[in-house]
């Protein structure tokens, strides 16, 4: 049988997609752009036998959460910017608490109230770790509706498979345009959850904690989540490349951006000029393996993002700066377009 | 000689934490006890909540998950509407459940979460050194109330918060007792077992406030500080049921 295809939000894609993965718990709180996506689950959830709760607060939202997990739900919750610096605290409890879960943050601009337009501006939040502690989250940014579906069951399968809480980071503009979705049946991993607090019967006690007091204790516990890290950061970096294969010029941009910049690609291809694409899809870990080869026959990379300069750092890192890295970027609602981009690769050849 | 009581099998044998005349102590047993006697020792889990009991775990032998300062009825939330079948409680403090957490609190109380709270006033937040807590009485010495709490000068009046969750709607019991005196924490062991059964009856949100010692921080031998309790602190906080 065909798989069905259907036209629909990003917003409203990644509410059918958790649905799909087996979501049974949200719990979210208003805020512009990702409304589309609660009012979704509130509406679509229920009937799929899972629970909504519209939280008091994200901090409310985020600690439901842990307690969704921690009876070892499938569970998400979803918000933007401001929303998911909120809940920071909570996302820092979960990674010590090898929860797993997934978190949907609907970048807007910034800082502070910022406006509602879209953004890149989170980078740094999501993949450096915004709330205390020395943890990862694994960051996945899809670039298109259909991949933004697609990393939603992704996600929460990298989730389980982990312990580890995984954040899916997108921009307002994936989050509320519409476009095709194939929906393919979903491959669901099915894990064991060994640890999760429950009934208790002829078995030791399980507690769900992050607070280690004793001499020596939170070291211990800090070296299985780095050897954890570790394992990540080996098996699951996800990237693709578009026209590198001859490149001499590589752009590198992720989510909404990486669309543009590929149109900038094709620009300059017509000019004769070899340009190509590189696209992380993971954020952390970041895909330094395949970028460090790419990067080997060409003669600069450009890094364009909406916003003034985060991920940049980790594409210098990750080629050790071999090659000369160029920035181009544009916040607060401003979009580098393919004409910026191809503008300012010719002052630079 | 008959034996009329023994140690409820989920009270831990270990040696606690707390220090000499602290209240947790007795609460925690009479958890114990009543888990006990309701027969619902395998599916009873504890959410612990950040203070001096943060480690409840280690002296009850039941599941828990822990939670961030304040946050404890939202965790409680999300495990009690995926597993309904569990008997959930929290436990937490004054200063985690009257201040940080208070709108956590507010809005769980508001749902009428099908949940057990209890909640220790000691008036103080022990465990960091003893600071004004919301519940801390006027004139009251603390740590950042060195002249005593004067609410002329800012520094608030000793909130109720028993009688606010009172008020709401999805409420359905509230009472206010003390482990002070023998006599007291008999009452107080009525007023939890009831908070239990509720939940057990899907009534919704029953709160039982316990005004518990903390001789360390008011600088009182244990003595005192029962005494303390039943002379003065329930002065401001009247003893008995309140919904």
């Amino acid at each position: 049988m065909k798989d069905k295809k259907i036209f629909i939000t990003g917003n409203e894609a990644m509410g059918l997609a958790a649905i799909k993965a087996g979501c049974k718990f949200y719990a979210g709180y208003p805020i512009t752009p990702q409304n589309e996506l609660t009012a979704f689950m509130a509406r679509e959830l229920p009937k799929a036998g899972g629970v909504f709760v519209q939280a008091e607060s994200e901090l409310a939202a985020i600690n439901m959460i842990i307690g969704a997990a921690s009876v070892g739900a499938r569970c998400m919750t979803s918000s933007s910017s401001p929303g998911i610096s909120l809940k920071q605290e909570g996302i820092s409890y979960i990674a010590g608490m090898q929860l797993p879960c997934l978190i949907i943050n609907v970048m807007r601009g910034g800082p502070g109230l910022g406006n509602i337009a879209p953004s890149q501006s989170d980078y740094f939040q999501a993949t450096k770790g915004g709330g205390h502690g020395d943890y990862r989250l694994i960051v996945l940014a899809p670039n298109s509706v259909q991949e933004a579906y697609d990393l939603v069951i992704l996600g929460f399968n990298l989730a389980d498979k982990y312990r580890n809480p995984t954040m899916i980071l997108l921009d307002a503009m994936l989050g509320q345009m519409s476009e095709s979705v194939i929906l393919k049946k979903p491959k669901i991993l099915k894990v064991k959850k060994d640890w999760k607090i429950d009934i208790k019967k002829d078995r030791p006690q399980r507690i769900i904690r992050s607070f280690f007091i004793k001499e020596g204790f939170l070291e211990k516990h800090n070296l299985i989540l780095k050897r954890k890290y570790e394992r990540i950061k080996k098996k699951e970096q996800r990237a693709q490349d578009y026209r590198t294969q001859d490149a001499k010029i590589l752009i590198v941009s992720f989510g909404s951006q990486s669309r543009i910049s590929k149109e900038a690609v094709e620009i300059l291809r017509k000019k004769g000029i070899k340009a190509g694409l590189f696209r992380p899809i993971t954020l952390w870990p970041f895909p330094e393996d395949s970028l460090k080869r790419i990067s080997k026959k060409v003669k600069f990379i450009l890094v364009v993002e909406q916003n003034f300069g985060q991920m940049v750092e980790d594409v210098r890192l990750a080629i050790r700066d071999k090659k000369p890295v160029y920035f181009f970027g544009r916040a607060g609602g401003g979009i580098p377009t393919a004409t910026q981009i191809v503008n300012f690769i010719k002052k630079l050849l | 000689m008959k034996k009329i009581t023994k140690t409820p099998s989920v009270l831990k044998p270990n040696p606690t934490h707390y220090c000499p005349g602290c209240g947790h102590g007795i609460v925690h047993r009479i958890i114990c006890e009543v888990i006990e006697e309701l027969g619902i020792k395998e599916k009873t889990v504890g959410v612990a909540s950040v203070g001096c009991s943060v480690i409840i775990y280690d002296y009850i032998d039941i599941d828990f998950c822990e939670s961030a300062h304040g946050r404890a009825l939202a965790t409680a939330t999300g495990i009690k509407r995926c597993r309904p079948d569990l008997i959930v409680f929290t436990y937490q403090g004054d200063g985690d459940l009257a201040s940080i957490g208070v709108a956590e609190t507010l809005h769980a109380a508001n749902r009428g979460e099908n949940l057990t709270c209890i909640f220790i006033n000691n008036t103080c937040y022990g465990m960091t050194g003893g600071q004004m807590a919301p519940t801390t009485l006027v004139n009251q010495v603390t740590a950042t109330t060195p002249f005593g709490r004067k609410p002329e000068r800012g520094e608030g009046h000793p909130l109720k918060i028993s009688e606010i969750l009172a008020s709401l709607d999805g409420v359905c019991f509230v009472e206010r007792v003390s482990v002070s005196n023998p006599k007291n924490v008999l009452k107080a062991k009525q007023a939890i077992k009831q908070a239990f059964i509720n939940q057990i009856e899907n009534k919704g949100f029953s709160l039982v406030e316990v005004l518990s010692m903390c001789p360390t921080i008011w600088r009182k031998t244990p003595s005192q500080a029962c005494k303390w309790i039943d002379e003065v602190v329930t002065k401001t906080y009247p003893l008995g049921r309140i919904k």
